[in-house]
């Protein structure tokens, strides 16, 4: 049975195993984003929310269940390996915000 | 008596292009006409496309002159936001995307534009599609045109408030947890999100590849059965997408529901439902067994645990997939960063907006060294055990029943500060997701307050025929089709 009210008291619950603010920035630097201070404190709490709320999966007993990624019996979707027209480079390369004319440009690496 | 151009179903609109009684171009200027008027207050699309779709427009009539066309031949169509069309401007709801000009078409617009349908506009939507309310969007939320105070729903919002408000004569939305489904009850309107694999995915801005399909949303049911017609089939630029036999849908909608079983499932009536939308949908069941189904009692038991499972999974591959946007192919550059990472994290930082931001940590964290067992892998056992049971709920009935949300529209704002109270008001459309199963929203009734209520049909694997039967004979049995906002 779905009861939201429910939902949200096993929630408080949970709360003790909230994700830290250390470690939202760590995983905001693998994300490749950048949080503000004022950012970081704010997706602390809701995360920590939403990951208690998600703990609720420990409920089941998964040992001997195979995964599902999938949910269609298609494998190996196979196609003959010919040329087909493509984008010209100079369609790639229109949305780029910085571009030379024959590439993307982005800060040296190197 | 004068016939409201833009009020017109596809059907009814077919009928009168076929007798020369009206043009594609008389049909498309009624739309901007209503456009001009009604857009102020619902803020249904992004970006408009006036010039281009009268174009089409005459161009479709030229095509039906000759004899040429196909079912859509001049329909004036809404497209969200987050399919790509050449040429005219797709931003998925994210400044990150404010300036992108799609190079290609998605197959689904190759579809439409090979039988003549003409393309109004981009419909609004939550950013990336990640949303429940159309709050999300970069440029604005769209009202409910039934009451202007209250969310269209999302994440399709755009595409049924369009619909709604005769803005368009049908849409296509994505369904990535619910998104076509629950905009379409919260404005009165039929949303079908077909099976996993149906319609092509190529050229929809990827949220969650194993969830997301596109889907149409519609005035009633019979031009669900056109616009799926259209849109559906195999496309070998989706490898995911499926080599089913496609039939003509709009055979499937006959009367009378004789020898069909339609479960009911208990655990989508529990605690939490409002009672008003309980007993519409009970008088929706009514009309079904009045049409001669059997009605049978059954159970998903791990129901409860769809969002949970969803919002580790859904995360998980957004953070993949929205990975490519990192301001140097295409989208927001930050122009003053000087190391690539700094790029990176300040387009990045610069243009998603909050939940796509929230939704990308909490995927990353869920994907991260240590975690992984825990979160995305237990999600994924737990999806395995929502296939399960669906596979024994269709051993015992044809199709499954239900509300499509707990309650009707919520006010616009009223859950700014609650992401997880959104997050649990999609329970009821997120397992059909995971399952990969159709479902289909269609008008029920009204909330005291005049807010639609739409029944949610399910069925397994492609067995949309059977969905589109039964919401036939349910909006034959109410006769609340037709009915409009007043605007």
């Amino acid at each position: 049975m779905f009861d939201l009210g429910g939902a949200e008291k096993t929630l408080k619950k949970r709360n003790t195993m909230s994700i830290s603010k250390e470690e939202v920035m760590k995983v905001a630097n693998l994300a490749r984003l950048e949080l503000s201070l004022e950012e970081a404190e704010s997706m602390t709490g809701q995360l920590s929310t939403i990951l208690g709320y998600v703990a609720k999966l420990d409920e089941i007993d998964c040992r001997d269940i195979a995964p599902t990624t999938h949910v269609l019996a298609i494998e190996n979707a196979f196609r003959a390996d010919e040329m087909k027209p493509s984008l010209s480079q100079q369609e790639a390369l229109a949305n780029a915000p910085l571009q030379n004319g024959e590439a993307f440009v982005v800060p040296r690496i190197i | 008596m004068q016939i409201k151009l833009s009020a017109l179903t596809i059907h009814e609109a077919q009928d009168l292009l076929a007798q020369g009684e009206t043009s594609s171009l008389e049909l498309t200027t009624a739309i901007f006409e209503r456009m001009a008027v009604v857009e102020p207050k619902v803020a249904a699309y992004i970006t408009e496309n006036k010039e281009q779709a009268l174009i089409q427009a005459a161009e479709a009539d030229a095509m039906r002159a000759r004899g040429e066309g196909g079912a859509l031949c001049g329909i004036p169509l809404a497209i969200k936001d987050v399919i790509c069309t050449k040429g005219l401007r797709t931003t998925a709801g994210s400044r990150i995307l404010e300036n992108f000009i799609p190079p290609y078409d998605a197959t689904v617009m190759e579809k439409l534009q090979g039988q003549g349908a003409v393309c109004v506009g981009k419909a609004s939507m939550d950013e990336f599609a990640m949303g429940s309310g159309n709050e999300n969007c970069a440029y604005g939320t769209p009202h409910n045109p039934w009451n202007l105070d209250h969310i269209c729903g999302g994440s399709s919002g755009g595409s049924a408030a369009a619909v709604a408000a005769d803005e368009c004569m049908a849409s296509l939305g994505s369904d990535t947890g619910g998104s076509i489904r629950q905009p379409a009850s919260h404005c009165g309107m039929v949303g079908l999100k077909p099976t996993y694999g149906r319609v092509s995915r190529f050229g929809l801005l990827a949220f969650a590849s194993s969830l997301d399909q596109i889907g149409p949303i519609t005035k009633d049911v019979r031009d669900a059965a056109i616009m799926l017609n259209a849109i559906a089939g195999y496309d070998p630029r989706d490898s995911t997408s499926a080599q089913v036999d496609i039939p003509d849908y709009t055979k499937a909608l006959v009367t009378g529901l004789d020898g069909l079983t339609v479960g009911v499932p208990e655990e989508y009536f529990g605690a939490g439902l409002d009672p008003e939308v309980e007993k519409v949908i009970r008088h929706g069941i009514d009309q079904l067994k009045a049409a001669g189904a059997q009605i049978k009692t059954v159970s998903l038991p791990h129901t409860e645990y769809g969002v949970a499972a969803y919002y580790i999974i859904a995360p998980a591959e957004a953070s993949s997939n929205l990975a490519r946007y990192d301001g140097v192919r295409y989208g927001r550059r930050d122009m003053k960063a000087d190391s690539l990472i700094e790029l990176y994290k300040r387009s990045r930082s610069q243009g998603f907006g909050d939940e796509v931001k929230r939704r990308i940590l909490i995927g990353t964290y869920a994907l991260s060294s240590g975690y992984y067992d825990a979160y995305y892998k237990k999600a994924s056992q737990v999806r395995t055990l929502i296939v399960e049971d669906y596979r024994q709920a269709f051993s015992a009935c044809d199709v499954l029943v239900s509300p499509v949300t707990p309650t009707p529209a919520w006010k616009i704002g009223e859950k700014a500060s609650d992401p997880l109270s959104v997050y649990l008001s999609d329970l009821l459309t997120i397992p059909a997701n995971l399952a990969g199963v159709p479902g289909m929203s269609v008008p029920c009734g009204f909330s005291a307050a005049g807010l639609p209520i739409g029944l949610q049909i399910q069925g397994s694997h492609f067995s949309e025929e059977t969905l589109l039967k039964v919401a036939y004979n349910l909006e034959q049995g109410l006769h609340i089709v037709g009915k409009k906002p007043i605007l």
